[in-house]
């Protein structure tokens, strides 16, 4: 049995409305039996590459490595008609590196920020990282709330973090991960959705995942995060942006989660501004189908970016 | 009371796991008196492209063994046929009602997996070498496997002939997907549950029914298959080998014009193994 949530938790459930756990899981598992043919595979596809954040997270990184992710995100592959990706995603430090090459594309630098991935250092560090990692030129901050505090019922401590992050980016778009593996529950993560989305601007992001956690972006959570981004448009007119992250390995996977979207927010929703897909190893999967659509033969890993060694 | 009949529902080996086909479809299998026996999945190109990617997530792990963990791994399937001979036998009668040729064929698939559980860590001397260069170098070259081999197993034989072919390419660290024969696919349905419990890591043996037309284009075109070996006709070996040419791929045959000897001794050996294997040649700097 989980333990029962703190009373300012649960008044925000009560004021926001609760999660039909089975109806979401219900809805969702019906997401992955649509069949989609050829050109709006291909359609789908294009839409999944223009829509990922290019990410690398990890201490083995590198200006170099950074520098090939920058690379492959301006040009995926050598078909002309497969566009770039939104973004790559660094740390800060990598971020003057990815300005380098980015300038002037279409292709932004998104920073993870806020002591990543736990969050767990005093405010005046966190946003000191934000405002370097701005000033190196990044387009976009990821910033991790604090899931402690939530889950203690501190929900005005979290959301004047929130609103300070906001404030020191200035101009460059936030992304909030609710990191919903440790919220545990779908009540809890639309009651931090709409948490962060109170205090978030037009065109800022939710997202879910830091993909550090044993578990990722689900369609379930992205199910129940797009709902409250619907919620809180119907209510406020505000057009909140969602970025499912961790996870999201194969075109397939990524597919499903474009129709969610399509069916929970429509078509509104269906461009890079609005959603993005964090992901390091989709973007392969995503060229290698397109290029299978291409061919009309299934294609190797290791003829695309894997390691050419692999088997 | 009389009891009711539980039959099985035959399913096919991918992955480790046993799978229906992705299409959901199945062809009627009847023995040689005209009589029902089961539904067979009829596999697709999907289930092909599903047993290729298994088949190359279990390659790496396959490879990485001993030369002499991969022979006991053998040496326990064939234990494991020896266990179930009588069964698999009886399979073997279903299409074919001589019982002594049976017998034989299981007999014979037996010792050829003994055979090659023998192999795996002997090819490599007889077919590595040192190389005399002039220059310093100390020259020499290893066998390596090539990655995932598409088979495709004639009609004859279902039980002997889907062996012969699978083991000469999984002796030295290459994974299979194959399809069986069709009109005697039961031998296969029990192979598959006999490599399910003889410590062989799953995905590396992936077994398939089907139709031909169904799979050969796919199986010819598919990248990620580095070799096709086929029991084919001419047709079917022009295609396969225009497929093979998109991606460079090794094709060996076993023309269907001609009649095979499978319990022949030169139905097995180290020629067979030499099929699926990738030279590497190194030149190591030496007296400098």
């Amino acid at each position: 049995m989980a333990r029962s949530n703190p009373i300012a938790l649960r008044s925000l459930i009560s004021e926001i409305g609760p999660v039909d756990q089975v109806g979401i899981e219900e809805r969702v598992a019906k997401y992955t039996t649509r069949s989609i043919k050829k050109a709006s595979k291909v359609q789908a596809l294009k839409l999944a590459v223009s829509m990922v954040d290019l990410t690398t997270l990890e201490g083995k990184d590198t200006p170099g490595k950074v520098a090939s992710l920058c690379l492959k995100a301006l040009h995926p592959h050598d078909d002309p008609s497969i566009p770039s990706t939104a973004a790559v995603c660094v740390y800060p430090r990598l971020v003057k590196h990815a300005k380098k090459l980015l300038r002037g594309s279409s292709v932004k630098i998104a920073s993870v920020a806020t002591a990543f991935p736990s969050g767990q250092a005093p405010l005046a560090t966190r946003l000191a990282e934000v405002r370097a990692a701005v000033s190196d030129g990044a387009d976009e901050i990821d910033m991790v709330i604090s899931r402690g505090a939530f889950l203690a019922g501190e929900l005005a401590l979290v959301q004047d973090e929130i609103a300070a992050v906001r404030d020191a980016c200035g101009k460059t778009t936030l992304k909030v991960i609710l990191e919903t593996s440790e919220l545990e529950t779908y009540d809890n993560i639309r009651a931090a959705s709409f948490l962060a989305m109170r205090v978030l601007r037009p065109g800022d992001f939710i997202k879910t995942s830091t993909g550090k956690t044993s578990s990722n972006a689900t369609l379930g959570n992205n199910q129940v995060m797009l709902e409250a981004i619907r919620d809180f448009y119907l209510e406020t007119g505000t057009e909140i942006a969602m970025k499912p992250a961790g996870g999201i390995r194969t075109a397939k996977q990524a597919i499903q989660f474009l129709i969610a979207v399509k069916e929970t927010l429509g078509d509104a929703w269906l461009n890079n501004a609005r959603y993005r897909f964090g992901a390091s190893a989709l973007l392969n999967d995503l060229v290698r189908q397109l290029a299978k659509e291409k061919t009309g033969a299934y294609q190797a890993p290791y003829t695309l970016s894997e390691a050419s060694g692999s088997y | 009371m009389t009891r009711l009949p539980i039959t099985k529902t035959p399913k096919c080996f991918v992955g480790g796991a046993f799978i229906r086909s992705e299409s959901g479809r199945v062809y009627e299998h009847k023995d040689s008196a005209g009589a029902f026996v089961c539904n067979i999945p009829l596999c697709t190109r999907k289930d092909l492209r599903n047993a290729v990617e298994a088949a190359a997530k279990a390659g790496p792990g396959w490879a990485k063994r001993s030369a002499y963990n991969r022979g006991q791994i053998l040496y326990r399937i064939a234990e494991m046929l020896e266990s179930r001979a009588d069964e698999l036998a009886a399979a073997l009668s279903l299409t074919n009602p001589n019982s002594a040729a049976a017998s034989r064929e299981v007999r014979a698939a037996i010792d050829r997996t003994v055979h090659y559980a023998g192999w795996t860590d002997k090819y490599e001397s007889l077919l590595g070498s040192v190389n005399p260069v002039s220059t310093p170098h100390f020259n020499f070259t290893v066998m390596e496997p090539m990655g995932v081999i598409g088979i495709l197993a004639p009609e004859e034989a279902p039980l002997l002939s889907l062996l012969s072919m699978i083991l000469p390419a999984i002796t030295s660290g290459n994974t299979v997907i194959a399809l069986a024969s069709h009109s005697q696919p039961y031998p296969s349905i029990l192979l598959g549950e006999i490599l399910a419990v003889s410590d062989l890591p799953g995905g590396v043996v992936n077994l398939f029914t089907g139709t031909r037309t169904d799979i050969l284009p796919t199986m010819a075109t598919h990248a990620h298959l580095r070799a096709v070996y086929a029991a084919a006709n001419k047709s079917e070996r022009t295609e396969i080998q225009q497929g093979a040419a998109e991606h460079v791929k090794r094709t060996v045959f076993l023309p269907s014009e001609k009649t095979i000897d499978w319990f022949a001794d030169d139905a097995q050996g180290l020629y067979q193994i030499r099929h699926f294997l990738e030279p590497k040649t190194t030149w190591h700097p030496v007296g400098i």
